[in-house]
C-alpha cells in the first residue's frame, strides 16, 4: 500500500478512543471513511494529519513513518482540507491558495516564478482559474470548497486528505467536486483519504471504504464488497426506513398490517404509487413482481405484502393464487400504467379480476384500458392516493 | 485598482500624511516656527535660541516619540487581532493597558522607596511589560473557555477593572510626592516624552516591529486559521507565544513612557485595511506602522491645540475618534452573521 496505517490507535487526551487500525490504499486510489457523526472518522484523519496526537501505532506513505517527519516534510507529503469555516477578510482567491505554497518558499513567502506556476495550474485543476481575482468572502460554499482544495494542492502532496468536504455543498457542486477528486487521482496520481457521512456517494466515489461506528472500524474494502443493505443499516442503526445499495437511496418503511389496497406493478412506475401511499400511511400489497426490477426493491420495504415471480420467468401457481385471494379482499386495486407483454400477462389478469369483482381501479392510465372499462383514470399520483384513502375509510 | 498600484498609493498618501503631520506639529503651539527656521535648526543644532530650545527639547522628542509608539502600538493591536481572530482586539480592550498600569503603579507608588536608585526608562518598560504579560496570561485563561467574539471584549474590560482597582487602591494611599508624577502618567499623554524615552521607546519599538514584519510568512498562513495554519509547517505552539510576547512588548512599552493609550490598538488596524484593502501582512505591518504614527500625531495635535493652552489627555482624543470604528466594527459584523 501506497499510503497505510498499522495498529494506528486514535482518541483524545491519552484516551484511546479506536485501536487497531489498519487501513490503506494504493498510489491513486480514494480512501473513503464512512459513519454516523460522532463515530470517530475524524479523530482518525486528525491523527492522520498530526492535528492530534496518535496513542500507538503508525502511519506511513510510500514507506516512510509520517509521525517521524519535521512538520515542514510533512507539510510537503500531506495537505488537508477541512471542515472548520475558513474567513480570511480580504484575501482574495488567489493569494489563499497561494499560501499552500508555504512549505517550499523562502523566509518572507516570496513566490518564484516556479511557484506562480504551480498555483496556477492547481487553479486550473479545480476551474477556479476565473475566480482567483475575487475575494474568498465573496464566494458560494462550493467555491469556496474548490479554492481550498486548490490550496491544497498547492501543496504538492501525495495524499490529500479531506475532512466531509461534501458538508456544505448543494447535489451540483457534490457531483462537481467528486468528478474533480477522482481526475486527480487517476490522472495526477495522487492519493485521497476522506470521510464523508453520505454512504450512496462513498460507494460511488472510493476505490476502498472504511465503515466506522461508535469506535470501531466494522470492516474495510472495496465498497462493492462490503456494502450492503444489511451493513449499511446496521452502520447508521436504522430502523425506520431502509438504505438500499442496488439503488444507491433511502426509502422510508411503508406501513404494515392487512393490505387495503392492491397495486399492479410494472416499469418502476409501482415505486411511484408505493410512495405516495406510504405518504398516507396505507398499507397495500403487490404484485406480481419481477426480481431484482426497480419496483421489486422499493416494494421490499414500503409493501405490507409482496408478490414475487423469478426474473424473466413466470410466477408459480401457488403465489397466483395467494395474489387473487389477497386483491379480492381489497377495497381498491391500483393500476399503476405499466404495458402489457408476453411476460407481465398475470398482472394484466388481476386488473381484470377486480373489475370482474367489482373492486374499483384507479389507474395512472391516459386512457383505460379495454379490459377495465370502469376504471378511473388519474394523471397525478398524489390525487390517486387522495381518492384511494377515501374509498378505504 | 489593481492591488500593486493600490499598495503605491496608499504608502505613498501615508508618507506624505506624515510629512504633513510632522510639519504641523513641529508649528503648533505658542511660538510659531517658519519653514525655513525649521530646516535651519535642523541642520545646525541646538543654537540655544528660544526656538532651538522649543524644538530641540520639547517639540522634536515629542513628535518622533508619538510617531514611534504610535506605530507601536498599532502593530500590537494588529498582532492581538490575528491571534484572537477577533477584530475588536486590542491592548486597551483587552484590560493589558491596565495590567501595565498596575504594575507601573506599584513600582512607582510602593516600591520606589527600595528601588530609588533603579528609576529608568528601561525599569518602567520592565514593569509594564511584567503587568502586560500578567493581564494577558488571565485573558488567555479565562478566553480558552469562550469561544466568543463579544464574551472576549467583556472579560478583557473586567480584567481591565480589576486592574484599575488595584491601582487606584495603591493611589488612595500613596503619598503626595509620588502620587503628582503617577497620576500625570497615568493619565496618559505623550507629553513626556524626553530624548532618554525616546531613545529606549524606539530601540524598544523599531526591532520588535521589525521582527514582527519577518513573522510575515506564518502570519499569512494563521490567516486560514491555526489548523491550516499547522498542516502546513507552522509551529503553532511556538508562534502563538511569539505572538503574545511581541504584543506584551510593544503595548507595555508604550503603556511605559505614554500611559494607557485607548483605541488606538482596534481602530488603527482597520482603517489600515479599509484603506488598502488586503490582509496580507508584508503589506499591513508597514502600512499600520505609518497608520498609527499619523493616527497618534494627528491626536496628539489635537489634544495640544483644541482647547490650548490647557493640554487633554491623549485617550480623550483617541477615544473620541476610535471608539466610533469599534461601534462600526460591531455593527457590520453583525451584518454579516445575519
Amino acid at each position: 500500500m501506497y499510503f497505510e496505517t498499522r495498529d494506528l490507535t486514535v482518541g483524545y487526551h491519552e484516551k484511546p478512543l479506536i485501536k487497531h487500525i489498519n487501513i490503506g490504499i494504493p498510489k491513486g486510489g480514494i480512501l473513503c471513511l464512512v459513519g454516523p457523526n460522532g463515530s470517530g472518522k475524524s479523530t482518525i484523519l486528525r491523527s492522520i494529519t498530526r492535528h492530534l496526537t496518535s496513542l500507538g501505532g503508525c502511519a506511513y506513505i510510500d514507506g516512510r513513518d509520517i509521525f517521524r517527519m519535521s512538520s515542514m516534510e510533512l507539510a510537503r507529503h500531506v495537505s488537508v482540507v477541512l471542515t472548520e469555516r475558513v474567513d480570511p477578510e480580504l484575501l482574495t482567491c488567489r493569494e489563499v491558495i497561494a499560501v499552500g505554497r508555504y512549505p517550499y518558499t523562502g523566509h518572507f513567502g516570496r513566490l518564484s516564478p516556479e511557484d506562480e506556476k504551480i498555483v496556477e495550474e492547481s487553479m486550473a485543476l479545480v476551474h477556479v482559474a476565473e475566480l482567483c481575482d475575487r475575494h474568498f468572502s465573496e464566494l458560494s460554499d462550493g467555491q469556496r470548497q474548490r479554492v481550498l482544495l486548490a490550496r491544497a494542492l498547492c501543496q504538492k502532496p501525495e495524499v490529500i486528505v479531506m475532512d466531509e468536504p461534501t458538508s456544505y455543498l448543494d447535489i451540483r457542486h457534490k457531483i462537481e467536486l467528486m468528478n474533480i477528486l477522482r481526475d486527480l487521482t487517476s490522472g495526477q496520481g495522487l492519493s485521497v483519504v476522506l470521510s464523508l457521512h453520505e454512504v450512496d456517494l462513498a460507494a460511488k466515489l472510493a476505490d476502498e471504504v472504511v465503515l466506522v461506528k461508535d469506535g470501531t472500524i466494522l470492516c474495510f474494502g472495496a465498497p462493492e464488497d462490503v456494502l450492503d443493505t444489511q451493513t449499511v443499516s446496521g452502520l447508521y442503526d436504522i430502523h425506520d426506513g431502509m438504505f438500499n445499495m442496488t439503488l444507491g437511496s433511502v426509502e422510508l418503511m411503508g406501513a404494515m398490517g392487512e393490505p387495503s389496497v392492491f397495486v399492479v406493478p410494472g416499469e418502476g412506475r409501482g415505486a411511484m404509487c408505493y410512495r405516495v401511499l406510504q405518504k398516507k400511511g396505507t398499507p397495500f400489497a403487490t404484485g406480481i413482481l419481477q426480481k431484482g426490477s426497480v419496483d421489486y426493491h422499493a416494494a421490499s420495504t414500503l409493501a405490507a405484502r409482496t408478490f414475487e415471480a423469478p426474473a424473466f420467468g413466470p410466477a408459480s401457481e401457488k403465489v397466483l393464487f395467494f395474489a387473487r385471494e389477497t386483491l379480492k379482499k381489497c377495497a381498491c386495486v391500483v393500476d399503476s400504467g405499466t404495458e402489457f407483454g408476453p411476460y407481465n400477462q398475470e398482472n394484466l389478469e388481476l386488473l381484470i379480476l377486480a373489475e370482474a369483482n367489482r373492486i374499483p381501479v384507479f389507474s395512472l392510465r391516459e386512457t383505460g384500458l379495454l379490459e377495465t372499462p370502469s376504471a378511473r383514470c388519474f394523471s397525478s399520483a398524489a390525487a390517486l392516493a387522495e381518492c384511494v384513502s377515501r374509498s378505504i375509510v | 485598482m489593481k492591488q500593486h498600484t493600490r499598495n503605491t498609493v496608499g504608502f505613498l498618501v501615508l508618507l506624505g500624511l506624515l510629512a504633513v503631520m510632522f510639519y504641523v506639529n513641529v508649528n503648533s503651539g505658542s511660538v510659531h516656527l517658519s519653514i525655513v527656521q525649521v530646516f535651519h535648526l535642523l541642520g545646525n543644532g541646538n543654537d540655544g535660541s528660544l526656538e532651538g530650545n522649543i524644538l530641540w527639547k520639547i517639540r522634536l522628542p515629542r513628535l518622533l516619540g508619538t510617531a514611534v509608539m504610535g506605530g507601536g502600538l498599532s502593530i500590537a493591536g494588529f498582532l492581538l487581532q490575528t491571534f484572537f481572530k477577533n477584530p475588536i482586539a486590542g491592548p486597551f480592550v483587552l484590560g493589558i493597558s491596565s495590567g501595565s498600569r498596575l504594575f507601573v503603579g506599584f513600582f512607582m507608588l510602593v516600591s520606589s522607596p527600595f528601588f530609588a536608585g533603579l528609576y529608568s526608562p528601561y525599569t518602567i518598560f520592565a514593569a509594564a511589560f511584567v503587568g502586560a504579560l500578567a493581564a494577558m496570561g488571565l485573558v488567555l485563561l479565562v478566553s480558552g473557555k469562550v469561544r466568543n467574539l463579544s464574551m472576549l471584549l467583556v472579560i478583557g474590560m473586567m480584567i481591565g477593572y480589576i486592574c484599575d482597582a488595584g491601582t487606584n487602591f495603591m493611589v488612595t494611599f500613596a503619598e503626595n510626592n509620588q502620587l503628582r508624577n503617577f497620576t500625570l502618567w497615568s493619565m496618559g499623554s505623550f507629553s513626556g516624552i524626553t530624548w532618554a524615552t525616546l531613545g529606549a521607546s524606539t530601540l524598544i519599538i523599531l526591532p520588535t516591529s521589525l521582527l514582527v514584519l519577518t513573522l510575515s510568512k506564518p502570519l499569512s498562513a494563521y490567516l486560514l486559521g491555526e489548523n491550516y495554519a499547522k498542516s502546513m509547517g507552522v509551529n503553532v505552539k511556538r508562534f502563538r507565544v511569539i505572538l503574545v510576547i511581541l504584543s506584551s512588548i510593544l503595548s507595555a512599552c508604550v503603556t511605559a513612557f505614554a500611559g494607557p493609550v485607548s483605541f488606538v490598538g482596534i481602530a488603527v488596524p482597520h482603517i489600515t485595511r479599509m484603506l488598502f484593502k488586503t490582509s496580507r501582512p508584508e503589506v499591513l505591518i508597514p502600512a499600520t506602522f505609518l497608520s498609527g504614527s499619523v493616527f497618534c500625531l494627528l491626536s496628539d495635535l489635537i489634544a495640544r491645540t483644541a482647547f490650548a493652552p490647557v493640554e487633554l489627555t491623549i485617550s480623550t482624543v483617541t477615544s473620541v475618534l476610535g471608539a466610533p470604528v469599534v461601534i462600526w466594527l460591531m455593527i457590520k459584523r453583525k451584518r454579516e452573521q445575519a
